[in-house]
């Protein structure tokens, strides 16, 4: 079976090349796709992955090069063409109408060639049923805006389900789901792979790579690196032919047992905000890095951002450095030196049409201001500048928007606005979300380092590795409650997930 | 321990732009083209028709937009701060017509004068209180305020204008006096406009209605108090209205409730062409005056050669259309540069 599979390509690539302005996007690039099976992309951000494969989908036409389904030559000059040739693709970024119920979501594409004058809500309504059935209970007729971000992205996933399609692109789909979340994702890709759909995947985690996929192929600045056997090759391999060279230690060394201190920076009391979350209580000590796991929805950031009064009604005690902290709004929190960097860097982290500069000032403009409330720009741009440097950021000129970033130096951006306030203690939400590899090995030995400063650092994350890897300690959310703590060698994945969801746990033990 | 915040005071590192690169960005700049574009028209217009490079067609060019300019001021830092503002019109015929009644009812025009303004910023604040607190869209309280005021303006006058003959001639200065050559109305223009043009490029409390229109949400996470930056523009706005209320009724020597019919159109226009942009936070002072300017003198340009007024219309509006186009694809082209 498998034989006769190998030479049965539906997919196949050649020399595609493109290009922006000056910048090269792709050079050259060779893929080929076979039937059924699961086919990884890796690269860093820029590495030319989502241009090559809105080129199959017909949304950007490539400059040169061949496109061909089934042996045969074919020209994709729209994703409506695309469709019909059977390609499905499932963007990064949600792409859903909020005001519209999801099964009218799901059965869009459908609508738009349908040849009826009336909508058949019924109809739609069951295709979308059966489509979400085997990955969600979301109900049909719920609106997308109520739902999580997982759920959106679950639903976006179904709606390409829908349209029958031979080869379906899935762009980081579980950037926004839950490992439990991302199983089910998973078994219904090998499913699909089984009835012979061929399912191109693209992600930054080798741990999906390696348990999921049959083969992967590499790009790097736009260029094709190599295509290989999921079996005959490692996570390191994988890496390095990302990176272009061997990324030796992909986390910074944690705290040794002589260098942990009792010095508590944050202690949080019986933090409560009546529905959210109930009685959270914790210290952040110096020079650790300690980390919040959790389902998401099961209230890590609302914990993180009720801290701070960005939102919520919180009761309960915070004291930092052992004073009580009486804290009525953000501008507070921040005057006390306790910072929020937001998971979601494009909607909440950064102004995109403001330049580096102004972005990083965001917090504190009164520092690079003179008495009068006028803004220095020298004062602005040498500290940003000054914190660029320290934090590696990658940049033309000071001055230009932060747009013209990759998400890597955005983020660095953001990290840098938490920064110039000298903040005591930083909760990131999410520090590593759509940043390459290298950025991401670089964000965690910033991190490192400031808490060997004795910056309090509270990292928020659902990749369960970097938690791993990064904290010294863990401590799980469940339903707005904290269920426990994990650190040395308890803090496993298999120890987080049974603290994080019961289901998960007794699946575990059973 | 390391210092990362503002305190530490590093030397300078920045990279000198050079003369060509600073000269390629003065050329990229919005204001750079407008200026091309006025100065292109008036060497086309001082040959078409000789009354164009007059000093009273320059007088009556500039009294046409220097009143509006200061609407044009508080439109352009609304739409920085993500707003918009449709009863500018009628707000600042509102402000004529409560001046102008105070007046007749035998207030000093003083008095009147700052009694109207507070007024002005009262619906102002309502507007913002509607959007901020309430949680409606800028476009719709905006759209029934102008109804309303308009209405009131109606009503406070039985729809008449009221001549108010008796205004002293102190009082008339402002709208129809002269400093030396310059009238008073240009004065107070340029004043306006230079002091809220630094501002806007200079300040703390300005630069936060920039974060707030770029990004609202990363803005609240700055520790920005979104809802009170958009609350003070909405009612600067108003405000601004309102001293243009006044200075048109000094101008006039009269209280017209007709007035301002459309304004808030010419007033966006000139802001939109002049680089702001209707998503917020993207604009200038600067650019949206000469945005006014372009206009006002392709309208003047349009009456000097006798062009039928409902063709000034459809050439006003295209032009803007125009302006909108190419700056949509000035900024897709400069977005696949990077």
């Amino acid at each position: 079976m498998k034989t006769t599979m190998e030479n049965d390509l539906v997919l196949k690539l050649s020399g595609v090349s493109k290009s922006f302005g000056p910048v090269q996007a792709l050079r050259g690039v060779d893929f080929d796709l076979r039937r059924g099976e699961i086919h990884a992309i890796a690269g860093e951000n820029g590495a030319g992955k989502s241009t090559l494969m809105n080129i199959v989908d017909g949304i950007i036409r490539p400059d040169s090069g061949e496109i061909y389904i089934d042996d045969e030559l074919v020209e994709i000059t729209s994703p409506a063409v695309a469709q019909r040739l059977g390609i499905g693709l499932v963007h990064q970024e949600i792409a859903l109408c909020p005001d519209v119920s999801v099964a009218e979501n799901i059965c869009m594409c459908a609508t738009s060639i349908s040849r009826s004058l009336l909508m058949d809500f019924r109809a739609i309504e069951a295709k979308a049923k059966a489509a979400l059935g085997t990955l969600c209970d979301v109900p049909p007729t719920a609106l997308v805006r109520d739902l999580s971000i997982s759920q959106q992205q679950l639903v976006e996933i179904a709606k390409a389900l829908t349209l029958d399609c031979r080869v379906l692109i899935l762009d980081e789909p579980t950037a926004a789901l839950t490992e439990r979340e991302a199983k089910i994702l998973f078994g219904i890709m090998r499913r699909l792979a089984d009835q012979g759909i061929s399912i191109i995947y693209i992600t930054h985690r080798m741990a999906e790579i390696f348990e999921n996929c049959d083969r992967v192929t590499v790009f790097r600045d736009g260029q094709y690196v190599m295509t290989r056997d999921i079996r005959e090759i490692t996570p390191g391999d994988v890496v390095a032919a990302m990176v272009g060279r061997v990324i030796d230690n992909l986390y910074p060394a944690k705290l040794a047992a002589h260098e942990r201190s009792d010095e508590v920076i944050l202690a949080v009391r019986n933090l409560t905000d009546r529905a959210r979350y109930r009685n959270v209580t914790f210290d952040l000590k110096k020079g650790e890095i300690l980390g919040l796991a959790g389902l998401i929805g099961a209230g890590r950031s609302e914990i993180a951002r009720g801290i701070c009064r960005l939102e919520g009604e919180t009761s309960g005690e915070v004291e930092l450095y052992g004073r009580a902290l009486r804290l009525r709004h953000y501008r507070d929190s921040i005057d006390h030196g306790i910072v929020y960097l937001s998971e979601d860097r494009k909607g909440d982290g950064i102004f995109l049409d403001m330049s580096i500069a102004a972005n990083v000032s965001a917090l504190s403009l009164e520092l690079v201001a003179t008495r009068f409330g006028i803004v220095d720009e020298r004062r602005e741009q040498d500290l940003a500048t000054r914190l660029g440097r320290s934090l590696n950021l990658r940049y033309g000129d000071i001055r230009q928007a932060a747009s013209a970033l990759s998400g890597g130096n955005q983020q660095k951006v953001a990290i840098a606005k938490m920064l110039s306030v000298n903040p005591k203690v930083i909760f990131l939400d999410e520090p590593t979300r759509g940043v390459d590899v290298g950025a991401k090995a670089e964000i965690h030995r910033i991190l490192r380092a400031l808490a060997q400063d004795g910056v309090g650092i509270l990292v928020i994350s659902s990749e369960l590795p970097e938690l791993i890897g990064l904290c010294d300690r863990v401590l799980v959310v469940r339903e707005g409650e904290i269920t426990g703590e994990v650190a040395g060698d308890r803090m496993t994945e298999n120890n987080i997930m049974y603290l994080a969801s019961i289901e998960a746990g007794r699946a575990a033990t059973a | 321990m390391r210092t990362y915040g503002a305190e530490e005071t590093g030397a300078a590192q920045r990279k000198p732009a050079g003369i060509a690169g600073a000269l390629r960005q003065m050329l990229g700049m919005r204001e750079v083209g407008l200026i091309a574009i006025i100065l292109l028209l008036f060497i086309v217009m001082s040959f078409a028709s000789p009354y164009f490079l007059t000093w009273v067609n320059m007088r009556a060019m500039a009294m046409a937009f220097a009143v509006e300019g200061i609407v044009v001021v508080g439109m352009t830092i609304l739409l920085i701060s993500g707003g918009i503002d449709l009863s500018v019109g009628s707000v600042t015929a509102l402000a004529m017509v409560i001046a102008g009644l105070l007046f007749l009812a035998g207030f000093d025009p003083w008095t009147a004068s700052a009694i109207s303004i507070l007024a002005c910023l009262a619906i102002g604040a309502a507007m913002g209180f509607f959007v901020t607190r309430i949680g409606l869209h800028h476009f719709i309280v905006s759209l029934a305020v102008m109804v309303i005021a308009r209405g009131i303006c109606l009503l406070g006058t039985g729809g008449r204008p009221l001549g108010l003959y008796t205004l002293p001639p102190e009082f008339k200065f402002i709208g129809q006096g002269s400093l030396g050559v310059v009238p008073v109305v240009i004065v107070i223009f340029v004043v306006v406009v230079i002091a809220f043009d630094f501002m806007l490029r200079k300040t703390t409390m300005f630069r936060k209605v920039f974060y707030t229109g770029s990004n609202e949400k990363a803005a609240a996470y700055s520790g920005i108090r979104t809802k009170k930056v958009v609350f003070l523009t909405t009612t600067l706005c108003s405000g601004l209205c309102g001293v243009a209320g006044i200075i048109y009724m000094a101008r006039f020597g009269s209280a017209q409730p007709t007035f301002g019919m459309g304004m808030e159109l010419n007033v966006i226009a000139a802001a939109v062409i002049g680089g702001a942009s209707l998503s917020g936070g993207v604009g200038t002072i600067f650019g949206a005056i000469l945005g006014a300017i372009l206009l006002s003198v392709v309208s003047s340009s349009l009456a000097l050669l006798d062009v039928s007024v409902y063709w000034q219309d459809i050439i006003r509006g295209s032009i803007l259309l125009a302006a909108v186009t190419i700056d949509h694809f000035i900024n897709k082209r400069r977005k696949q540069r990077v």
